[in-house]
């Protein structure tokens, strides 16, 4: 039931954006989400868009796989998308049913909001999903160095990344067994009111949370009888490189925020 | 309630690169009253089959009868509650399954789901408290204070207060001690026979499956390579050797035997009882290896 979901997975591959160095697509991803908020007329959306369908080409990630995955997020987009349609009242009318008035202005800014929402969670998806968890918290550890001066806890931040990464698919696998269990002895989520579903979440919840504090608790003592000391003087096995693809993508990224730079309204 | 597979397939995934075929074609069937046992290598698709027993999984291809009820690819998820009350499953781990503040009321969680009155389910409670050889007062305990063990029988406890005719259990003693697998198996065996009870049982100990099941099926890559009485499929060691299974020690022990004494392989010994009857009818006879 958990197996659809596209978040936090990592699909192994050899594309030019699975080879990037991890620090080159954070820095990328991070510099993409700021760079969205410059589009404001079609063209620079579209701009937007195109970028973002061709990134994915480059990752040689089925589209078809991440349009599946993308489902749960749907939802909000096309809420957002409702919000904006009902509640902008500018330009001309456009279309009219009862009360219902559907003004030009409003059906653009929805739209988009829509495509702001997709490309956003299309890029980050990317991420994760060309990236391993381990390779990203290495990537923000190292840029997130220079942080460690004013004793921001670099080290553990990016341990705790790792390990929270790490563990999100054990615990939509937990999730999924724990709920078979439950169902298997009539509990049922999918029916009844309101106040029904919510009770029986608890069967699902307590499970869950109880294997996650034994698991944390194993980890804990597994890392400890294997000499973990914190980060202090700890070496790196993965060493990152940075070669002519991040500098490649990186420019392009520029390239294309000059060019959004150009054509807002 | 007889219980059919035809032509199932299942996939995990589908559509995604994760995508998994873990059973392909199975056609089984599992008659009424009858104690089967599922075994194969791990990995073979054993637990995914017994997931279609109840409705769990729908078959990605295929037709799964359940009694008079019909499971496929389109059967909506508000038709296999009823199958849910008549098959019970005891999961591989089941005490993962424990949440409630006290034993008493996990067990009778199960009953209240399929509208079993309160008191009853409260009664039938401290019955499988008892009848599974938990101390005194386990009902009022919180089950995350039980050893493992008894966290084990909590939970095995509340899925037989359901009373279920089908009785599916994914290898419900790996991890016990000695004592506590056999008192268990013989409790499943005993109500079996008490009540009459459809048996399912996946389970890698080839001794379990010789001793108690009187059907047994073989999963190998997803399909069902096998089916029969256990004293067929255990005739043929060769063949369970393909598929990297074994057979039970007493079976071991007699083709040893037989092969010392020269003697032709007789029908498996399914049983150290049977085992020893053999022997000592032989040696009866004076025969015996030297
Ligand atoms: N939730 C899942 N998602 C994807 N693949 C799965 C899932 N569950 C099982 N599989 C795969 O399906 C195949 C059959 O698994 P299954 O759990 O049915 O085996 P099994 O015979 O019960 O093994 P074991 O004896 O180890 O319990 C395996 O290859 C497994 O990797
Ligand atoms: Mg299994």
């Amino acid at each position: 039931m958990m197996e659809k979901m596209v978040f936090g997975r990592y699909i192994p591959g050899d594309s030019f954006v699975h080879r990037l160095d991890p620090r080159s697509k954070l820095i990328f991803v991070f510099i993409f989400i700021a760079a969205v908020f410059l589009a404001n007329n079609t063209v620079s959306y579209a701009l937007l868009l195109a970028f973002t369908l061709l990134s994915i080409l480059a990752s040689k990630v089925r589209i078809g796989f991440l349009i599946g995955g993308l489902k749960p997020v749907m939802f909000l987009i096309a809420f957002t998308f409702l919000l904006h349609i009902f509640f902008t009242k500018e330009g001309d009318l456009l279309f009219q049913l009862g009360f219902l008035k559907i003004y030009e202005e409003g059906l653009r800014q929805g739209i988009y909001i829509s495509i702001r929402f997709l490309v956003l969670v299309l890029m980050t998806s990317l991420l994760t999903l060309t990236t391993s968890p381990i390779s990203i918290t290495d990537g923000l550890e190292v840029l997130l160095n220079p942080l460690k001066k004013v004793k921001f806890p670099v080290h553990e931040l990016a341990l705790m990344m790792s390990i929270s990464l790490r563990f999100i698919p054990t615990l939509m696998d937990e999730t999924d067994k724990i709920l078979k269990a439950q169902l298997a002895r009539g509990s049922d989520i999918s029916s009844g009111t309101m106040k029904e579903r919510i009770q029986a979440v608890v069967p699902l919840l307590v499970p869950l949370f109880v294997s996650a504090f034994k698991r944390a608790e194993d980890l804990a003592v597994a890392m400890e009888v294997r000499g973990y000391r914190g980060g202090e003087g700890r070496t790196r096995y993965r060493q990152l490189k940075w070669d002519w693809r991040d500098t490649t993508a990186l420019l392009i990224l520029l390239a294309v925020i000059v060019a959004l730079w150009f054509l807002r309204g | 309630m007889d219980i059919a597979l035809e032509q199932v397939g299942y996939t995990y995934a589908a559509g995604t690169p994760f995508q998994k075929q873990a059973l392909h074609d199975v056609n089984v069937r599992i008659p009424s009253g009858s104690y089967t046992a599922i075994i194969g290598h791990t990995g073979s698709g054993k637990s995914t089959l017994l997931q279609h027993l109840n409705g769990l999984l729908k078959p990605t291809a295929g037709i799964v009868r359940i009694g008079d009820t019909q499971v496929t690819k389109e059967t909506k998820g508000k038709q296999l509650k009823p199958i849910r009350r008549k098959v019970g499953i005891v999961f591989q781990f089941p005490e993962h399954q424990l949440f409630e503040e006290n034993v008493l009321k996990d067990i009778m969680f199960g009953p209240l789901n399929f509208g079993v009155e309160e008191e009853e389910a409260k009664a039938r409670a401290l019955r499988w408290i008892e009848r599974l050889g938990l101390p005194e007062g386990t009902a009022e305990k919180s089950p995350f204070d039980l050893s493992g063990g008894q966290m084990r029988r909590v939970a095995i406890a509340g899925v037989l207060a359901m009373e279920p005719d089908v009785l599916v259990l994914d290898e419900p003693t790996a991890g016990l001690d000695p004592a506590g697998r056999k008192e268990i198996m013989d409790l499943f065996y005993e109500l079996h026979e008490q009540r009459d009870m459809t048996t399912i049982l996946v389970t890698h100990s080839m001794e379990d499956a010789a001793r108690y099941a009187d059907h047994m099926i073989v999963m190998h890559d997803g399909m069902d390579v096998l089916q029969g009485p256990p004293g067929e499929v255990f005739a043929d060691a060769e063949r369970l050797a393909e598929w990297r299974l074994g057979v039970p020690r007493t079976v071991s022990f007699q083709r040893l035997y037989e092969e010392g004494a020269g003697l032709p392989p007789g029908p498996p010994a399914l049983t150290e009882e049977q085992l020893a009857a053999y022997l000592a009818a032989d040696l009866g006879k004076g025969g015996g290896a030297s």
